[in-house]
């Protein structure tokens, strides 16, 4: 590669590009070390993925985006997911109201006019051609901002994005003149953001659902957080879920309250119209993220008529009741699809921007027990961005691969190095009263090594580590339920009460029990206060050694071969 | 916060090994992150792959993603394709979507795959650049068909009334297999069930208690069936309020009256079931069988003393008989005894006699008639007293006993023992 990078003394450049079917973001790493998002010229740290043409002149980001009113035709956006694919695999639905996606010999593209010449005849584009000037308008954001030029990036896609994708993807950048060190997985990114901001390089063993919120479309994934090394355990999608469909919601309900007062229906209006009222609508929802009423106001919005009107939180809330389920559906979805049940869930951690939206957060504390932390900007005033997770997840990973040679880095690529064997179930000590301790949980990847240290009984003595696997198993107490009384309350936000009123409620409550017994271990003679260290050493074929020893004392040692059928 | 040890009962092994680790799960490790970075360091240090290992790698990845489940995609035909959007009421919104096969069953991740595959294939843009213009018309079926299979409530009215999902109950003549036939039957009508599990009809080997829930459940048959759908579009127009208010109490009278229909149809559906269940015969036959079981337990004393009663007599005649012939024999046996004793002192009588006469009559040089007389006499004198056993012993020493005299003292000395006065055999 022309661009390998030199260990050492050359200053190496790198970002990491969220690349967005609606947004896009840049982020780097500050010489102390420090995450952060890179503003383009215009100050915007989101910058939409939209590129739109006026005669000779190319608009780029919130400027294009604006151009989706007056200039839709020649205005490209959520082009992101048409990359690498066949005219038939793609959903024009949010390319309606903007450049709509054509085929020309085989390839997906748009026909724009890209002259102020009179009459003009418009010219084809491909989607890889956007996407290549969209790239080149991030990298010269970048540049600018940093005053250098860059030696790589780190770019982030969605799960689905097929290896076709990625392979195309990488050649548009390269085109763009920028080296990719990496193409990284939006969800993955977002919880290394997040881990490195909270848990620094040792981020706890623990279950994460990362769902990611976004403007046309949602994703989500359970990943499983072992040794500090992360296992995709299931994705979904849901490509009809989204800041889009949020708006629809507002917008259905301006436009009938206008048509009320005017007897027209924007909708049906015009194009412009329902652009104008789209635009207002999302500038009105995010407000309601902050604030509990917002304001909307849009000159000429049809018929020559104003509108100015004012909306709550909570009817924004009930008009886009329906988009809410759909989201707990689709975690619920999710969970189950990684075979686990919600109280296996450790962590949510949301990205995307629509997940700025105070009820996704409170539909979701609903869905999960509480001993599930949620992390979201509105559960807690210094949670991270959730808009801006996935960016900055990609600035770590750039920065920590930066110093390598690109061939070292696509070795490690390899599936011969990132597939690995991983335990099928948890592997700990049954402590005092038949509790297991877990050492390694499920979906640990092997070879690996764990130890723990334990306090011996009161009365030291011979004690017994006994090494076990374990299952998790579900315990369901149910609890009388208290008669509540039955004030009418606000019958506007019932939404979230399933219960009917002669259900008792249940507990549920998750435990591991020990299920087979793999070695016992006895250490003679123990010191009152004494301590015992357990070594476990697994390797890729899981043949298991164990070494156990009373602190100061010698080691008791003992191997327990592997399965003879193993394959 | 560390856990405690339990304490070792005393005499085990210092270390035990006892299983090995389940089978492990083939996952890919996501390739980001300072520990993955440690992770491949270690894995690549100092070690070339065979491409054999490599390919074995590339081969054990799986796939997080959902595989597009390529389905045979179910046939459009040009009818459904030419649909007027307008007359959505009457479009079948499974097939729309290319869910025949499911219907009801269709799981809510089904509908939204099917529907996302229908909008790649039919969204108008893509149709413009075919060149058909304006012909929107199907894509905005398969936008109703989603709006109302996506909603809960709006897919149980339209479910409610989804001909295509209805399996007709087989009637009362039916040859069919009868399990087959009203099984299919029930299964589709438990669709509306509010309770579940719907227990089904089951087969010639359900138990009574199976089959006799199965028809109590029917009987008894809650169901959530609705029939909104075909309710008559309410104006909406304001000015004519008493016409609106006319078509919402007819509607309301309308799903009533179907309700009360559906109601009947399933009660008769049962009722025929049941009429025809070959299943009944068999349990009445079993019942009939039980009770003459429990009947037959019941007399089983009464039985049993007869039975016992009729054998003691049967015994006790047996033994009389036996005990009789034992006598008959016996008697035989004693006369056959007699006779052979007779005979043997006939014999010895004789044998005494002619010994008597081989002797001379004990009496030197020839016999007088007198001594002749005088030992026959005192001879048939001896014979009378002497018992048999005593004569068969004297007929056994006088056998061979050629000497007179010897013979002499022989009776004498039989005579001596029977006692009395004796003359001839005086010792
Ligand atoms: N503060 C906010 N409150 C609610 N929604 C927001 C907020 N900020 C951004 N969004 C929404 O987030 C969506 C864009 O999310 P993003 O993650 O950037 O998109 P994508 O991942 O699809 O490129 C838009 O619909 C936008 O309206």
């Amino acid at each position: 590669m022309s661009e390998a990078q030199q260990n050492g003394d050359e200053a190496m450049t790198v970002i990491g590009i969220s690349f967005g079917n609606a947004n896009s973001s840049l982020s780097f790493t500050g010489s102390d070390g420090n995450v952060d998002l890179i503003p383009n010229q215009d100050g915007d740290r989101s910058i939409p993925s939209a590129l739109a043409y006026v005669g000779e002149d190319e608009y780029h980001g919130l400027q294009a985006k604006a151009q989706l009113i007056r200039n839709s035709t020649n205005t490209v956006v959520n082009f992101r997911d048409f990359i690498g694919k066949s005219f038939s695999d793609i959903d024009p639905t949010y390319s309606h109201r903007s450049a709509r996606p054509v085929e020309q010999e085989g390839v997906v593209g748009y026909k724009i006019v890209t002259s102020s010449e009179e009459g003009a005849e418009p010219e084809f584009v491909s989607v890889s051609e956007i996407a290549k000037r969209h790239l080149l308008r991030l990298k010269g954001s970048a540049e600018d901002f940093l005053g250098k030029a860059l030696t790589g990036a780190v770019i982030t896609v969605p799960t689905d994005f097929t290896p076709k994708q990625r392979e195309e993807l990488n050649a548009i950048a390269t085109s763009a003149g920028i080296h990719v060190l990496q193409i990284v997985p939006e969800p993955v990114s977002a919880l290394l953001a997040y881990d490195a901001a909270t848990h620094g390089a040792f981020p706890k063993d623990r279950i994460v659902v990362v769902v990611d919120f976004g403007y046309t479309r949602s994703d989500g994934a359970v990943i499983a957080v072992r040794g500090g090394m992360y296992t995709v355990l299931a994705t979904a999608h849901n490509y009809e879920l989204g800041g889009a469909s949020l708006d629809d919601s507002l917008a259905d309900h301006f436009a009938k309250e206008f048509e009320k007062k005017n007897g027209i229906d924007p909708r049906k209006e015009s194009a412009r119209s329902i652009a104008k009222l789209l635009a207002e609508c999302e500038i009105t929802r995010k407000t309601l993220s902050a604030s509990n009423s917002a304001t909307i106001s849009i000159e000429s919005l049809a018929g020559g008529f104003d509108f100015h009107s004012n909306i709550n939180r909570l009817r924004f809330e009930m008009l886009a009741r329906k988009q809410f389920d759909n989201a707990v559906s689709f975690v619920e979805v999710l969970v189950k699809k990684a075979g686990l049940d919600v109280l296996d869930v450790d962590e949510v951690v949301l990205a995307g921007g629509s997940s700025h939206t105070p009820k996704i957060l409170d539909r979701l504390q609903a869905v999960f027990p509480e001993s599930t932390h949620i992390a979201a900007p509105s559960s807690s005033a210094k949670a991270l961005n959730p808009a801006e997770l996935i960016a900055r997840g990609a600035a770590v990973q750039a920065s920590l691969i930066a110093g390598f040679e690109q061939s070292d880095i696509d070795e490690s690529l390899q599936p011969v190095v990132t597939n690995a064997p991983h335990l099928a179930k948890a592997v700990g000590v049954v402590v005092a009263d038949s509790k297991f301790f877990p050492l390694l949980e499920s979906y640990t990847a092997v070879p690996v090594r764990r130890s723990a240290i334990f306090d011996v009984p009161a009365e030291g003595g011979d004690v017994l580590v006994g090494i076990y696997e374990a299952e998790r198993e579900i315990l369901t107490h149910k609890v009388e339920r208290i008669a509540k009384d039955t004030t009418e309350e606000d019958d506007l936000d019932d939404d979230d009460e399933p219960f009917s009123d002669e259900e008792d409620e249940e507990t549920r409550e998750k435990v591991l029990k020990p299920t087979t017994k793999i070695a016992e271990a006895v250490i003679k003679g123990t010191k009152t206060g004494g301590k015992v260290e357990v070594v476990l050493n697994i390797t890729a074929d899981l043949k298991v050694s164990i070494a156990v020893r009373e602190i100061g004392g010698a080691a008791v040692r003992g191997d327990v071969p592997a399965a003879e059928v193993q394959k | 916060m560390t856990a405690v040890l339990p304490s070792a009962k005393t005499g085990l092994a210092e270390f035990t090994s006892y299983g090995a680790l389940s089978a492990h799960i083939p996952r890919a490790i996501e390739p980001l992150g300072p520990q993955y970075l440690s992770h491949a360091r270690r894995m690549l240090r100092g070690r070339t792959w065979s491409e054999d290992e490599r390919i074995q790698a590339e081969l054990n990845v799986k796939s997080i993603e959902d595989e597009e489940v390529s389905e045979d995609e179910e046939e459009e035909d040009a009818a459904m394709l030419a649909r007027d959007p307008k007359d959505w009421k009457n479009q079948d919104h499974y097939q729309v979507l290319g869910l025949s096969k499911y219907r009801y069953k269709a799981t809510d991740e089904q509908i939204r795959r099917a529907h996302r595959k229908k909008v790649l294939k039919h969204h108008p843009d893509k149709r413009a650049q075919a060149g058909d213009n304006e012909d929107d018309g199907f894509f905005k079926c398969i936008q109703k068909a989603m709006e109302i299979l996506s909603d809960p409530v709006r897919r149980r009215q339209f479910d409610s009334v989804d001909e295509g999902a209805n399996v007709p109950a087989p009637s009362k003549k039916s040859k069919g297999n009868f399990y087959r036939q009203w099984g299919a039957a029930f299964e589709a009508e438990g669709r509306f069930s509010k309770k579940t599990p719907v227990p089904k009809l089951g087969d010639e080997k359900s138990s009574k208690a199976e089959v006799d829930h199965f028809y109590n459940f029917f009987y008894s048959f809650d169901s959530w069936r609705t029939f909104e759908y075909l309710d008559e579009d309410v104006p909406d127009d304001s000015d004519n309020r008493d016409h609106k208010r006319h078509i919402e109490r007819k509607n309301k009278a309308a799903r009533q009256k179907h309700k009360t229909e559906d109601t009947a149809r399933l009660r008769k559906m049962v009722d025929d079931c049941l009429s025809v269940d070959p299943r009944m015969k068999m349990f009445k036959e079993a019942e009939k069988k039980a009770k003459e079981q429990r009947k037959w337990e019941r007399e089983a004393d009464a039985r049993k003393a007869a039975e016992d009663a009729k054998k003691a007599k049967e015994e006790a005649e047996q033994k009389a008989k036996e005990d009789e012939e034992k006598v008959k024999e016996e008697r035989e046996k004693s006369k056959k005894a007699k006779e052979a004793a007779k005979n043997a002192k006939k014999k010895n009588r004789r044998v005494i006699k002619g010994a008597v006469k081989d002797a001379n009559y004990f009496v030197e040089g020839a016999a007088s008639g007198a001594a002749i007389d005088a030992a026959l006499n005192e001879t048939d004198s001896l014979l009378e007293k002497i018992d048999d056993s005593a004569l068969a012993d004297l007929v056994q020493k006088l056998a061979g006993q050629a000497d007179a005299a010897a013979a002499r003292g022989l009776f004498a000395e039989a005579a001596s023992s029977i006692g009395g006065e004796w003359k001839v055999f005086a010792a």
